[in-house]
């Protein structure tokens, strides 16, 4: 309803008096929130995020100003405060940008889904949230039983001067389950997590007190276990796990934008330099990552990127070796390299960057009980819960909330704060088995930029199994 | 130089607008509903920098209302982008608070509610003078000229609001910019920030020569420092960066509840930190508004962790109604707002002499919990960090990890706090520019360990 009502195209004939080019984009979120704690309602919210970011090129430099105002003297202002401030700005640009990174886009897109999110009641998904918090409540040492879950619609459609017409539509959910247990001084959590584009058929009452009952009894399990062991030994990563370890050394670091400097006061930089794409062995030969926007219902599945560049599927990482980076239009006319479509944005009120999307290490050919046969001192870790990484991407720290000790090819016992420690590209290089089949998590909350934006990322991968890592514990 | 882009004109005009459809979606209520209204605004001038170069600008100007319903024990929170447009806003309100009304039919009891109530009356305004949007570039980068600088400039007037069904209405706007940048010298780099309400060309100078100094220390030879662990000195703003972690649930009586407070030992009196220790939430410094999101004002000064001894936790009301304890004022997250930190007695000049050997750090970098029961929490170091020698910085080392628990690093471990301050103000810019800041001073640690 609301897409005709914006007068884009008498906004954008106003602008190009002005400018050489100009872009119009719309966006209108719908973020409800809803949690459950230890069996009573915690939190109802809902906000409505929704304007237009105005962009211009003035003197081969693009700048950006945001409005809520959708008439169209309020787009003609908005787009008037954008061109006054980039003609102002304009002589320190740190390139001469064109049109090119805004080639002419139409299409639509709509989110994989069974149903509509819109068809999910209110007391369907409250009712499965108390499911789950029921579920949890296996003991009195349960002290936090939370449920919760987020679920966004979004539309974005985008409008230039030289004939861009594409309209997004997504449904996005992530659902948290979390049990905490805790005795004396010492407490664990266990959590499970739902996140992608779906609908309302993840509101399964079956699956939150299944999930809700594994989580409980695994965080008992953890209070009651020992001490992660302090080692070198070989380390078989759950996807759960998996998606960090993707996400902090392999995408952030392949960010062009990162690359040519503009996260350095912020974000950081990254230890992949420009002549390393093609050349770099990352890490070992079993190792294939893509840049993947077009996997049905993963998180970051979309047909176009906010400049307007149709989104495929690229290989960043064959064998091993180091192809391609994370970088739009405009970071591909900086860089001279190869990139990917993945100019996005936050929110209506934030200019597009180089993000990350969907980040998949392919499937290999190993089923997990293979891979727990080939270990004969090591550990299994599922699910991240502490992440640390410097600022060039090398020296990383990750915890996780459960593990299990493999001995001579087979999973013993529960141990809990288990860590491990690593420099990248050693680390991938130590890469010894990949399962052949992937699993699918998502964050909503990868931070960059300046100004900041938090924006949705997907990463599906196997388990996978490296050798001889630094793994440690907690304190006794 | 110029008074910043319409600032007293957008305080006034949100102002006015605000009231208007606060005053409308009251008159909306029913018998046996009752409302709490929140609104955040900014009209902010965002310019980032690289290699002294413009990047992007941006230019947001947003207002967001939000409102908070009960009705028959029930609870319900919707907020939305605001147009600007009076008429379609108060219809666009009047439309909210419906829905609100039809979810809260279907949604259980909510038995830790919080009854409305009237908090009173305040009104805080900050005005400033900012740089006209056209002078904000070539003010920057004309003391930077040969400089590889990256970094935001952002810089406009923020606005809180908070209105009630009982009468209570507060509100709070400032004009202020903040440039928050770093200069490189290859891959060595210094870090530093120019904030304030007034836009000054020679304090801005002054700030970046004493980055550039922090930056030419780094061409001494690079030092190779093994893991280990070593006396270590924290610049006061790397010691921010460390005592950021107390506003991840250390604090929080509500974690500490639910089993997710590192503080636990703390809060329980099983342990103290070091006796140098002493940190209150002091409003005084004026970066944030001394109310919160139900319109509650907190105590200009509360003390939070006094001679190492923990005196209050944050006790949201909700906290307070849930596990009946007594309420302080804190926002629902339970973290400090206007964390302030108590000096000590270490002169800025002696600090290399005390430190001895070890590990000067003038930032940390993506500190995050390792082991939270313990309250060990891991991290990198970043930006200008050296190995000084017998009280004589021998050069700049490449970046540690390190691995503390802060029950060691704020506890016996700490030697002292330095006598001056430094405040470090908030510069987040996540979906709108953050206010607030917290003030600490530089602190000297014994034995830190460093771990790759
Ligand atoms: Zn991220």
């Amino acid at each position: 309803m609301f897409n005709n009502a914006i007068p884009h195209e008498l906004a954008l004939q106003h602008a190009l008096k002005s400018a050489l080019w100009a872009g119009l984009r719309f966006s209108s979120e719908t973020t409800t929130q809803r949690a459950v704690r230890n069996d009573k309602p915690e939190r109802n919210e809902s906000s409505l995020e929704e304007g237009v970011m105005c962009e211009v090129l003035v003197d081969g430099h693009f700048g950006h100003a945001a409005t809520a105002d959708l008439s169209l003297a309020g787009l003609q202002r908005a787009f008037d405060r954008a061109v006054a401030t980039t003609r102002a700005t304009s002589g320190h640009k740190v390139h001469a940008f064109s049109a090119t990174q805004r080639p002419p886009a139409n299409g639509k897109y709509t989110s994989a889904r069974q149903r509509n999110l819109d068809a999910t009641s209110v007391a369907e998904i409250t009712d499965c949230l108390l499911v789950a918090s029921k579920a949890m409540n296996v003991s009195d040492k349960l002290v936090n039983r939370s449920a919760s879950a987020m679920i966004v619609q979004t539309q974005i459609n985008f409008f230039s001067s030289n004939g861009s017409e594409t309209r997004q539509s997504f449904d996005l959910v992530d659902i948290t389950l979390s049990a905490t247990a805790a005795e004396g001084l010492e407490s664990q959590t266990r959590s499970w997590q739902h996140t992608g584009q779906f609908g309302g058929e993840s509101f399964d009452r079956d699956t939150f007190a299944q999930q809700g009952e594994r989580v409980a009894q695994q965080a008992l399990a953890l209070l009651a276990a020992e001490n992660c062991p302090s080692a070198r030994m070989d380390l078989l990563l759950m996807p759960d796990q998996m998606m960090l370890q993707i996400h902090e050394s392999i995408g952030h670091p392949l960010e062009l934008d990162r690359i040519l400097g503009d996260e350095r006061n912020y974000a950081g930089w990254s230890f992949v330099k420009k002549e390393d794409f093609g050349h770099l062995k990352y890490g070992s030969a079993l190792m294939n990552v893509s840049f993947d926007p077009t996997k049905s219902n993963e998180f970051a599945s979309y047909d176009f990127d906010d400049g307007g560049n149709p989104a495929t599927k690229e290989i960043l990482i064959k064998n091993g070796v180091l192809q391609r980076g994370l970088g739009s239009l405009e970071s591909q006319a900086r860089s001279g390299l190869p990139g990917v479509a993945n100019f996005r944005s936050a929110s209506w009120n934030r200019a597009p960057i180089d993000r990350m999307g969907n980040i998949n290490l392919e499937p290999g050919t190993s089923s997990l009980d293979e891979l727990i046969g080939e270990v004969g001192h090591g550990v299994l870790m599922h699910t991240n819960r502490s992440w640390s990484i410097d600022d060039y991407r090398n020296k990383f720290q990750f915890g996780c909330e459960y593990a299990q000790m493999i001995e001579n090819g087979a999973l013993g016992q529960v141990v809990r704060n288990p860590n491990y420690r690593g420099v990248t590209v050693d680390f991938w290089g130590r890469l010894a088995g990949v399962g052949h089949t992937d699993s699918t998590f998502g964050t909503s909350y990868c931070g960059k930029g300046e100004p900041s934006q938090v924006i949705r990322v997907g990463h599906a991968s196997p388990p996978c199994l490296f050798r001889d890592v630094e793994v440690f514990g907690g304190q006794a | 130089m110029s008074t910043g882009h319409g600032s007293g004109g957008f305080a006034a005009r949100v102002q006015a607008h605000f009231d208007a459809v606060a005053a409308r979606v009251l008159s909306d209520l029913v018998a046996g509903e009752e409302l709490t209204i929140n609104v955040t605004a900014e009209e902010t001038l965002f310019v980032r920098f690289n290699s002294n170069r413009v990047r992007q600008n941006t230019d947001v100007e947003q207002i967001n209302v939000s409102l908070c319903l009960q009705s028959n024990g029930r609870t319900v929170e919707k907020s939305r982008t605001m147009s600007g447009d009076l008429e379609s806003d108060q219809a666009a309100l009047t439309r909210l608070l419906a829905s609100c009304r039809d979810e809260a039919l279907s949604l259980p009891l909510d038995p830790d509610q919080v009854p409305v109530v009237n908090n009173g009356v305040s009104i805080e305004e900050f005005s400033g003078a900012l740089l006209a949007p056209e002078d904000v570039v070539p003010s920057v980068v004309a003391s930077a000229t040969g400089c590889d600088l990256a970094g935001l400039y952002a810089g406009g007037v923020s606005i809180r609001g908070n209105r009630n069904s009982k009468g209570q209405s507060h509100w709070f706007a400032t004009e202020t910019f903040v440039l928050d940048y770093s200069i490189y010298n290859g891959p060595k780099a210094a870090k530093g920030c120019y904030a304030g309400s007034t836009w000054n060309a020679s304090e801005w100078a002054t700030n970046l020569e004493r980055t550039k100094t922090l930056l030419a220390l780094q061409s001494l030879p690079q030092q190779d420092v093994k893991p280990g662990s070593y006396r270590t000195y924290l610049a006061p703003r790397a010691f921010s960066d460390l005592l950021g972690m107390l506003n991840w649930n250390a604090l929080s009586a509500a974690a500490w509840k639910q089993g997710r407070s590192p503080f636990k030992k703390l809060a329980e009196h099983e342990t103290t930190l070091s006796p140098l220790l002493t940190i209150e939430e002091n409003f005084s410094v004026g970066l944030t508004p001394r109310f919160n999101s139900l319109g509650e004002v907190s105590e200009t000064h509360l003390p939070l962790i006094s001679g190492g001894v923990l005196k209050n936790l944050l006790v949201s009301s909700r906290t307070a109604k849930e596990y009946a304890m007594v309420a302080n004022g804190a926002c629902a997250e339970e973290s400090p707002r206007a964390m302030d930190v108590s000096a000590g007695t270490l002169d800025e000049k002696d600090v290399l002499a005390a430190l001895g050997t070890g590990l000067y750090l003038s930032n940390l970098h993506y500190l995050n919990w390792s082991d939270p029961v313990s309250a060990r929490v891991t991290g990198m170091t970043r930006y200008a960090c050296f190995w000084v020698e017998n009280g004589v910085i021998a050069g700049p080392i490449k970046d540690l990890r390190w691995d503390e628990s802060l029950y060691g690093a704020l506890g016996s471990k700490l030697m002292a706090l330095t006598s001056h301050t430094e405040i470090d103000p908030a510069v987040d810019t996540y979906y709108r520019r953050s206010l607030g800041g917290s003030r600490t001073p530089g602190a000297l640690i014994e034995g830190f360990t460093f771990t790759l």
